[in-house]
């Protein structure tokens, strides 16, 4: 391969890592908005979190981003390809998200309320203090997932031009002819971003359990290797 | 502002075609994921470690790929080995496979779900290795999992615009087919947000019959 294409991939993968972190940090705060969201007080909170959580749920990535590229210009904005991507990507994971952070928030025991409302916390306290370091734990394996999902998302730009990894992949087929390297290749690359994701994700998910003083269960090299079996031995 | 609505009506008839076409898609694809994710889970349970890993190793690899990457590799791959389909036949067969990896997930919480002492009875029967999946735990096991795999149903048909990319002409390739006529692409796009919107949602109302119908362990 020469420099030139080892060039294009460099910068395909930029954008795939920008993609992924930017795409991760703006879904992490539309997650968090919506998903305490659907479990305040205010009924018109709750009704919004839940449409957006319905609506981008139920809407394909692939499409979000288009609407966000040609649409949004027949209403006179033009948003910078690399935004709208970003954007579309959150908007769509963000709702996956919202999911998780309403979940894990529920499936703090409901002790650990009853004991910050003893204290006198305030809820603005309760939460911070008292709820969230605990959710925030339970939120960590599925939002690897989560993160996967993005990954695997952010090679959709391709279709709408920007230079991503995928493109930089399309571009050296259309100059080699070298189809099967190429693709194979990219899948393999792909493979290993993700791999380097979920292992940040497990360190995370150590040092957060750590801190409350629980166990880690064995990851996903393990899940690989090991047998699944509820079958009793020697059947 | 420069948006009409009467286009968004007229690209209605055309984008039916690509609706049909990404259902078709769809019913292939979650046929072949229900059908491998099961072989996959099976042999993932395998005695034989020479089995076990590289399947293993394959459902995490797919797992964490693109999907997009994948359609793209057995759209271009296919030919050269000699395997000419049509890219509708491909499409399918690439969401299917990227679904089986999902389906084998839930397939084995499914399986491990069904209690212990199942086993224990079925081997005190003395009944085969193959009695005992047919007639005791998978009967058992596909009941408790229908719930989650009816949520792949429309995973996988929201999964279809990508398809667009491998010349299938479903509703976004037809939306980007009537943009390129007309010069005008936002209203068919929009037309198209529309029809998924509502499609997605009659497909979760149905997926919640066929759950209530036969999403029970039967006694």
């Amino acid at each position: 391969m020469s420099s030139g294409f080892v060039e294009y991939l460099w910068e395909g993968l930029l954008v795939t890592l920008q993609l992924t972190v930017y795409g991760a940090a703006l879904g992490l705060v539309f997650a968090f908005a919506a998903g305490l969201a659907r479990l305040s007080g205010s009924r018109l909170l709750r009704g919004i979190a839940f449409l957006y959580t319905e609506i981008f749920r139920g809407f394909p990535a692939l499409v979000l981003l288009f609407w966000l590229i040609f649409v949004i210009p027949a209403f006179g904005y033009q948003l910078d390809p690399l935004f709208a991507g970003t954007l579309a990507l959150a908007l769509n994971i963000g709702a996956y998200a919202a999911e998780v952070v309403r979940g894990a928030v529920q499936s703090v025991p409901s002790g650990q309320t009853e004991a910050a409302i003893a204290l006198n916390f305030t809820p603005a306290q309760r939460m911070r203090k008292v709820i969230l370091p605990q959710a925030v734990v339970a939120m960590i394996p599925p939002f690897s997932n989560n993160l996967i999902e993005l990954l695997k998302a952010t090679a959709l730009v391709s279709l709408v031009y920007l230079p991503d990894l995928t493109f930089a992949g399309n571009l050296i087929r259309n100059a080699t002819g070298d189809t099967t390297a190429v693709f194979l290749g990219l899948l393999v690359g792909y493979g290993v971003i993700a791999l380097i994701f979920t292992a940040l994700m497990r360190w995370l998910e150590r040092i957060a359990s750590r801190k409350l003083g629980r166990q880690v269960p064995p990851g996903a090299i393990a899940r690989i290797f090991k047998r699944q079996s509820a079958e009793p031995q020697g059947v | 502002m420069d948006f009409r609505w009467s286009l968004v009506w007229d690209s209605v008839p055309t984008l039916l075609d690509g609706l049909v076409t990404a259902l078709i898609a769809t019913a292939f694809g979650y046929v072949i994921a229900l059908v491998l994710g099961l072989v996959f889970a099976l042999l993932r349970r395998s005695d034989s470690a020479w089995i076990r890993w590289p399947i293993g190793f394959l459902i995490e690899f797919i797992r964490s790929t693109p999907l997009l990457v994948q359609l793209f590799f057995f759209f271009y791959v296919l030919p050269l080995i000699g395997i000419s389909v049509s890219p509708l036949l491909t499409g399918a067969f690439a969401l299917g496979l990227h679904y089986a990896t999902y389906t084998s997930e839930v397939y084995r919480s499914g399986i491990d779900n069904v209690p212990v002492g199942q086993w224990e009875a079925a081997t005190a029967l003395n009944l085969s290795t193959r009695r005992t999946w047919t007639s005791v735990i998978l009967p058992q096991a596909i009941p408790r999992v229908i719930p989650a795999l009816g949520n792949y149903v429309i995973a996988m048909f929201k999964d279809t615009p990508q398809l667009a990319a491998i010349t299938v002409l479903e509703m976004l390739g037809l939306a980007m087919s009537i943009g390129s006529d007309t010069f005008r692409y936002a209203e068919p796009i929009t037309a198209m947000g529309l029809f998924y919107l509502i499609v997605a949602l009659v497909m979760a109302w149905g997926a919640r019959i066929v759950e209530r119908k036969f999403g029970t362990v039967r006694a």
